[in-house]
């Protein structure tokens, strides 16, 4: 990768938790970049891999400690950044789709409003152009009647028509980079294609790179450039997307054998047999 | 799902005029209902008590001639039901009876009592609103330190410590020795009766009439029980008002107002707040409902003249009509505002419509 490619380098990045029970290690020192391409991120819960996108933006919240060699993006230390810097890069500059609508909407907010929000935190536009944008942007992710959609609250949107808005909402200030964790988790499998077609029209369309957080291996597998496996806070291996099935870590290989198949069905699905050493092993770098 | 854009986004929202019609019907018949249940309540347990309404009117050395003529006049040889039919018919047309104590219309004595459980009422919960939301917000957002802690001890004072003991601390400390402010009383016995007592609030009437030293006057009297009063609905709300934004700021919905870029003012009042609303409306009005029923504690230490200390002296003088007509005024006022409340509630919460 070309180094003016990078739009975000991460190297030695940890976040850790101060919990009554001490402290919790969410990432243990993982590194990668990120360009204009689709990175999959995959693993098991607690692995760590929200918790990477949150640190990204500064958002791992209180309690937290993000330490890390290097964050940077675009010639910007997000680690040592005050907050109004850091304002200035969410949403304008990276930004972040959430699982589900039905939380991550706010129920008392139009969703005309809350998308029109996103807009005009970044700009000087007056409502009128902002209005305009939003309903511009709710077309572009294929709402029929983006009118009537602009004055309706989140409960009156079903899953799929919900996480297209969180899509035009975090869309709208044409970021460089969207962080995508497991955004389609929480829909129906016809419609899941749906959203994960409109995501990828856009970030293709407008060049951006994409972080896109997921358990699901197959999913990772058909629709980004590279995938990350992470593993109790490490990353554990790093490999093309189009590579996964051949992956060559016993972790990620075991992941890969608890995958039901139509075509070969197996009587007994492989348990995962957790070697106690990935997670000390050194986290892999990227290549 | 594209199919569904139009369906989907148009339920729930703005019912048709049948719908809306019903809602009413309902609201009509629930508020019906309620005054029917407290009246008949209220009616059957002043009957059945050991009291003897006749001799509470007549006294002890009245002949037994006087004695039945007044028991006659009063309807007591009638079944309970006549009397409570009786009772409801001239309640219908305003007439809630005589009051033993003051030789009054019970209406006449509301009309003077009341307001000023309203206005002490009204300023306590004005208080506790501007001043104990902001409290519970800078709690919820400061939480485990000093602010949060601060406003947690304050709550809990004011919670904690019984009203007619501050009541008097407060009275020795600001109008006996500092004179800060008024003592007992609505207003000093020298101004008593200057204003004409349009609404019987007296703070309006004063303005009304342009009086501004019984204005003064009054603030100087009122300011005592209102901040005691205030204090405790200010701690409830301050406290609810914290455990409600600690809760919405955990929500989701929150990181993705951060993730936007959105300040973090905005983020807590803009966000937050909006949906930390939708709950306190409820808790607001029955802080409200609850001291308008008249604090019996404030109003005695404090010589208030308030429907509270005019309930309780109705009962202990056995004037059961002063007793049922407070009750019913207050009931009023608990279905009123619980129908306020319910309104404002629509108005802030789309998902209530």
């Amino acid at each position: 990768m070309a180094s003016s490619d990078r739009l975000l380098q991460v190297h030695n990045l940890s976040v850790s938790f101060d919990t009554p029970r001490g402290e919790v290690n969410a990432v243990r020192g993982i590194s990668f970049d990120l360009g204009r391409e689709k990175l999959g991120i995959v693993g098991e819960s607690g692995s760590g891999k929200s918790q990477t996108g949150r640190a990204i933006l500064g958002l791992t919240g209180p309690g937290s400690r993000v330490t890390a060699d290097r964050l940077e993006f675009d010639g910007i230390n997000l680690l040592n950044a005050d907050q109004a810097t850091l304002r200035r890069v969410r949403g304008a500059r990276i930004s972040m789709i959430m699982q589900d609508p039905k939380f991550s909407l706010n129920p008392v907010m139009s969703v005309g409003r809350q998308i029109e929000e996103a807009y005009l935190v970044h700009t000087r536009a007056n409502r009128r152009e902002a209005r305009e944008r939003t309903l511009s942007m709710l077309a572009s992710v294929q709402i029929r009647n983006p009118e009537r959609v602009y004055d309706a609250y989140p409960h009156e949107v079903s899953g799929g028509m919900g996480q297209r808005v969180m899509i035009a909402m975090m869309m709208i200030p044409e970021p460089d980079i969207i962080i995508a964790d497991e955004p389609t988790s929480a829909l129906d499998v016809t419609v899941q294609l749906q959203v994960l077609a409109i995501l990828d029209d856009m970030v293709s369309r407008r060049g951006m790179g994409l972080m896109f957080i997921s358990h699901d291996l197959n999913l990772v597998a058909s629709f980004c450039d590279r995938v990350l496996v992470m593993y109790a806070g490490r990353v554990v291996e790093v490999c093309e997307a189009s590579q996964l099935h051949h992956a060559q870590h016993p972790y990620t290989r075991g992941l890969i054998g608890c995958l039901p198949s139509v075509s070969h069905p197996h009587e007994v699905l492989a348990v995962l047999d957790r070697d106690p050493e990935w997670a000390t092993a050194p986290s892999a770098a990227d290549p | 799902m594209t199919d569904h854009n139009g369906q989907t986004a148009g339920t729930g929202r703005a019912p048709s005029p049948p719908n809306r019609l019903r809602a009413l019907v309902g609201v009509f018949f629930t508020i019906v209902l309620t005054f029917v249940g407290l009246t008949a309540v209220t009616f059957v347990i002043s009957r059945v008590m050991p009291v003897d309404p006749v001799l509470a009117i007549v006294g002890d050395r009245a002949s037994q001639e006087v004695y039945d003529q007044v028991y006659l006049r009063l309807g007591l040889d009638q079944p309970i039901w006549v009397q409570y039919l009786r009772y409801i018919n001239s309640l219908l047309h305003g007439d809630l009876g005589t009051s033993i104590m003051t030789g009054q219309t019970v209406m006449s004595d509301i009309a003077r009592f009341f307001p000023a459980t309203l206005e002490l009422a009204t300023v306590a919960t004005l208080l506790g609103v501007f001043v104990g939301i902001p409290m519970g917000v800078v709690a919820a957002v400061n939480q485990g330190r000093w602010p949060d802690h601060v406003v947690r001890v304050v709550g809990l004072i004011g919670y904690s410590v019984p009203v007619f003991w501050l009541g008097l601390v407060a009275l020795l400390v600001f109008y006996a020795k500092l004179g800060w402010t008024g003592g007992p009383g609505r207003v000093e016995v020298y101004f008593d009766g200057i204003v004409e007592p349009y609404t019987g609030v007296l703070l309006l009437d004063a303005a009304l009439a342009g009086e501004w030293e019984v204005f003064r006057n009054a603030v100087s009297h009122l300011i005592l029980p209102a901040t005691l009063l205030g204090t405790f609905s200010l701690a409830y709300v301050a406290r609810m008002t914290r455990s409600f934004m600690l809760d919405q700021l955990g929500q989701e919905y929150i990181l993705t107002a951060r993730v936007k870029g959105v300040s973090e003012f905005r983020v807590i009042w803009g966000h937050a707040f909006r949906n930390v609303l939708v709950q306190l409306i409820t808790i607001i009005g029955l802080t409200y409902a609850s001291l308008l029923e008249g604090s019996v504690l404030t109003e005695t230490v404090f010589a208030w003249p308030g429907i509270g200390s005019y309930i309780t002296r109705g009962l202990f003088n056995n004037d059961m009509n002063a007793v049922l007509g407070g009750t019913i005024v207050v009931g009023a006022c608990f279905v009123g505002i619980n129908m306020l409340s319910d309104v404002l509630y629509r108005l802030v919460d789309p998902r209530a419509r």
